[in-house]
């Protein structure tokens, strides 16, 4: 007789993104069910003065963390705004998603996404500079991420160079 | 995706009205659908949207008659906070079809002997509202519904049940009665009369010991933190006065009253409420929680007062919206903001006592804490201009009374607070605080700023919140979380430790063996023993330390650094804790070293445990041990505490776990064999795999009651270190004629309370071990009390 309302169990913070591993081993599908079943999540906008500690104090609050692994620039071997953070349980990393997602962390609002599971190497920016990717690119001035983007600090060097 | 048929695209200009051909799956969800978000988001009014509605349903009927059914049935148990929104569509199809309306009628009585049965007893409150209103919709009659509450009140009359199985009973009624109230005085006031006198008997009859375990506030004022049942008396009994007027629930039935009132009604069948079963889990009681009166909201709609029937219905809601939409937070946050008839109610001000009543309750919140924090932080965000000052006009009324609040609620408060001033730049008027800097830092009002400032540091860094506060109250800033390396300089070369550590460090650094590091730590003398002890096997403090404290210095780095080290020299740190001094003496050495970073101190001591270094017995007794005295009331101290309970718990249930699945497996197996045939060789495969699972139910079947003595032996040491301490406080204020609430006493015997409130279904295994062992009638009576009401929750 009990019947489960579709709309009614909407929990669309814990849904999958779009964004897919590009150096995933495995196809498409794998991927998916691995990122539906998963307890680590990649957690994004850091900044790069952001310690384990504070990660695991704020992450802690949706349950006990097995393990956080700060992202590192692959060629300083220094934080460059981003890590995993991985539970003993699928449920509090959904509470994760649910409600730590999109709060502050630093100042910064942080973002949270499945991630299909840590192997070594992801740990580092895939950025052509060595950081992530998203910090070769950027317009902005991020004082927590080095400033401007490596392209965008590459122009203002030439630049600089060019009107002296 | 739905499919055309090609034929129908070329309908040429003909405009009739063409039913899109559909899977009936898709039609499923659409009425899902529609139902379920009937008045969302429209321009037509409600009642034009049910008018519609029932007029789409009734045309289904023939097709879908089940589906919709059951999907009436599922809003009624599911949305009650849209309770008479669906009563009103029921009563509107019942009007056009009298047999829908009876066979709905059948299937709630089927469903509500469903939820009973399944102990859903939350949801069964909705369900016997859901039908107490369909009378006001003319689909039930009123003589029978009376019936059907008499015979939910003669439960009052059973001996020998649990006074939670009568409570749930007459609340069932009480709570109906807003809604229904005045209907059935008008058909039925004599037997109202008399039922409503039979509840009064009952509840000045009922004991009521659990009350104090419960509230959160021990203080009557303000505001009195009633017990559940007696505030809904009084608010029913003042609603009785007023001849039943209630004007705060939106009734659209009452615009289809020309119509409805032509409608036949049904009669409820009779219902006899299930008998008492031993495994039946009632509700536990609770204490309404209130912190705001009309004299807080200063302009705009008046609050309704504690005994009426209005905030009684408004609290209800809320809590029925968010326990709804509690994993979407902006849905959420949305949904309590559009709350109907906002505008006649200081709205900010019910939602904001709700999320803290939610938070602060005890046991434990219906959602997990950092929920309430997201939610307020959305709450903020949708009303920038209103919000945020009645949150801080909370904040600031639950600062000025933590003198009385109960030290469980303080901690969530300390954990939500700090949480939420790190999404605001930690803002907030200190000075309107300076007061807590004139009295003793152990009292409550300092010892929540120093809480909140520690938390606060933890999700920043120390130097911000020096910079953060008044320089009045350095007081009360964290100490800077960095290591404490004693064999640090050469003014460390008189400690006994001293050479060896240095040989020590240097071992690791050069990447030495286990073997060759534990040659080195032969050469630390035992400062415990004598001579004549070659082995040295026996427990050496020095050698723990020496070992240890190098290790923890040159790991100091990071969490991580710290981890990967325990992990490395996990060997040596076995050997050097094999006994029980061992184990507590490693705990000392970690205490030492970090004991200005609280937090690097729990996960220490939580990786320990996880790779059995050292195990909960230990931790137990480390923190209830004479060193620590002097942090027994910090909040760290207990985090570790029910962590370290937690962790235990969560081992028995792993095990037991394997067990029940090894068990499943045999079955499966002995099936499978049975059904095989008589091929002799499967038959013998089959029994040796059988034989295998048998061995391996066995070994797990010890584990289990290892691992079970292991929690209960946990339990044990837990409360009979409590029993020691404060039997020796309350004896030394006796003797001394000194009063004994202490600031110390009273966060000690909350936490006694809080062991029991938060650990109570595990605890529940081991009463009887608990009340002949320890919490016997010797007991001081102060101790014995809490012990008491736990009982009398009857969890």
């Amino acid at each position: 007789m009990s019947l489960k309302l579709n709309a009614l169990t909407s929990d669309t913070y814990t849904d999958i993104s779009q964004y897919r591993d590009q150096h995933f081993k495995g196809n498409r599908y794998d991927q998916e069910k691995l990122l539906k079943q998963s307890h680590t999540l990649y957690v994004g906008n850091l900044s790069f003065y952001t310690t384990e500690e504070q990660v695991h104090e704020l992450f802690s609050k949706s349950g006990d963390v097995k393990r956080i692994i700060i992202g590192l620039d692959k060629i300083k071997k220094t934080a460059c705004g981003f890590c995993f953070v991985e539970y003993y349980t699928r449920t509090d990393a959904e509470n994760a998603m649910r409600f730590i997602n999109g709060t502050r962390l630093d100042d910064r609002i942080i973002r949270t996404d499945w991630d299909a599971g840590f192997k070594e190497g992801r740990q580092y920016g895939r950025g052509k500079s060595g950081g992530q990717v998203r910090d070769e690119y950027r317009q902005d001035y991020d004082p927590a991420r080095g400033g401007y983007g490596k392209l965008a600090q590459q122009h203002r060097s030439t630049e600089a160079r060019n009107s002296f | 995706m739905s499919r055309r048929r090609h034929s129908d695209e070329n309908d040429g200009g003909q405009a009739h009205k063409r039913r899109r051909t559909s899977e009936p799956i898709e039609i499923e969800d659409r009425l899902e659908s529609l139902i379920c978000r009937v008045g969302e988001k429209s321009t037509s009014s409600l009642e034009s949207n049910l008018e519609g509605l029932a007029g789409v349903l009734e045309a289904d009927l023939p097709n879908y008659k089940s589906k919709i059914l059951r999907i009436l049935c599922s809003v009624a148990r599911l949305l009650p906070e849209k309770l008479t929104v669906y009563t009103t569509l029921v009563g509107l199809l019942n009007a056009r079809n009298y047999n829908f309306g009876g066979e709905f009628v059948e299937a709630m009585i089927r469903q509500l002997k469903e939820t009973l049965k399944n102990n859903l007893y939350n949801e069964a409150v909705y369900l016997v509202r859901f039908l107490s209103d369909l009378v006001n919709c003319h689909v039930i009659a009123a003589p029978s519904m009376v019936a059907m509450f008499e015979n939910f009140v003669s439960v009052t009359q059973e001996e020998d049940v649990p006074q939670v199985r009568s409570d749930w009973f007459v609340y069932v009624v009480l709570s109906c009665l807003p809604w229904v109230g005045k209907e059935l005085y008008e058909k039925k006031d004599v037997e109202m009369d008399r039922l409503l006198s039979q509840i009064e008997g009952y509840l000045k009859r009922r004991v009521k010991t659990h009350v104090p375990m419960l509230q959160v506030w021990t203080a009557e004022k303000p505001h009195p933190q009633e017990e559940y049942l007696d505030c809904l008396w009084a608010q029913i009994q003042k609603l009785k006065k007023d001849r039943w007027q209630e004007r705060h629930i939106l009734r659209p039935y009452i615009a289809f009253d020309s119509v409805l009132c032509e409608a036949l009604q049904h009669n409820l069948p009779p219902f006899t409420p299930p008998g008492h079963m031993p495994d039946a889990q009632y509700p536990m009681p609770r204490v309404v929680f209130r912190m705001f009166d009309y004299t807080d909201a200063p302009e705009g709609p008046v609050m309704p007062g504690s005994h009426s029937v209005e905030r009684f219905v408004i609290e209800e809601n809320l809590h029925c919206i968010i326990k709804t939409h509690w994993k979407e937070r902006k849905t959420c946050a949305a949904q309590l903001l559009s709350y109907p008839g906002k505008n006649k109610i200081p709205l900010n001000y019910h939602i904001v006592e709700v999320i803290f009543g939610e938070l602060f309750q005890l046991p434990s919140p219906p959602q997990i804490d950092v929920m309430y924090t997201a939610l307020l932080i959305e709450l903020c965000k949708l009303q920038p201009g209103s919000l945020p000052q009645v949150l801080a006009q909370a904040t600031e009324m639950l600062y000025m009374r933590l003198d009385t609040m109960n030290t469980a609620c303080i901690d969530r408060l300390i954990n939500w607070f700090s949480h939420h001033l790190s999404n605001f730049q930690f803002r907030w008027s200190w000075d309107d605080w300076s007061d807590c800097l004139t009295v003793d830092l152990d009292k409550p009002k300092p010892k929540f700023v120093k809480e909140v400032l520690e938390k606060s540091m933890r999700l920043s860094y120390h130097q911000r919140i020096v910079d953060i506060v008044p320089s009045t109250f350095s007081a009360l800033i964290p100490a800077e979380p960095i290591f404490i390396y004693k064999y640090a300089d050469e003014s460390a070369s008189s400690l006994p430790g001293y050479p060896v550590s240095i040989t020590v460090i240097n071992a690791i650094k050069n990447r030495a063996s286990n073997e060759e590091i534990l040659t080195i730590l032969k050469e630390v003398p035992n400062p415990n023993q004598d001579d004549d002890d070659d082995e040295g096997e026996a427990f050496n403090p020095l050698k723990i330390d020496v070992f240890l404290h190098s290790l923890l210095h040159l790991a100091a780095k990071s969490f991580s650094h710290s981890f990967s080290a325990l992990g490395k020299f996990h060997e040596i740190l076995k050997t050097l804790t094999e006994s029980d001094e061992g184990k507590l003496h490693i705990l000392k050495v970690v205490y030492e070293a970090w004991r200005n970073h609280p937090q690097m101190t729990a996960v220490l001591v939580d990786k320990m445990i996880r790779t059995q270094i050292v195990d909960c017995a230990a931790v137990a007794n480390w923190l209830f041990s004479q060193d620590m005295a002097h942090e027994f009331t910090r909040l760290y101290i207990w985090e570790i505490l029910h962590s370290t309970i937690r962790k235990m718990n969560k081992h028995v249930q792993k095990i037991q776990k394997e067990l029940e699945e090894a068990k499943d497996k045999l079955e499966k197996q002995q099936h499978k064999r049975r059904d095989s045939g008589e091929d002799e060789d499967m038959e013998k495969n089959s029994e040796d795999e059988e034989g295998q699972l048998e061995e391996q139910i066995e070994r797990l079947q010890e584990k289990v009651e290892s691992a079970q003595s292991e929690q209960k032996n946990l339990f044990l040491v837990i409360f009979q270190r409590f029993i020691m301490l404060l039997t020796e406080h309350l004896v030394r204020c006796e003797t001394g004629s000194v009063d004994i609430s202490t600031p110390w006493y009273k966060n000690c015997i909350e936490r006694l309370q809080q062991i029991f409130l938060m650990h109570h279904v595990t605890i529940q295994q081991y009463m009887g071990t608990l009340e002949n062992l320890l919490f016997t009638a010797e007991l001081d009576h102060h101790i014995l009390a809490v012990y008491q009401q736990f009982c009398a929750l009857q969890l």
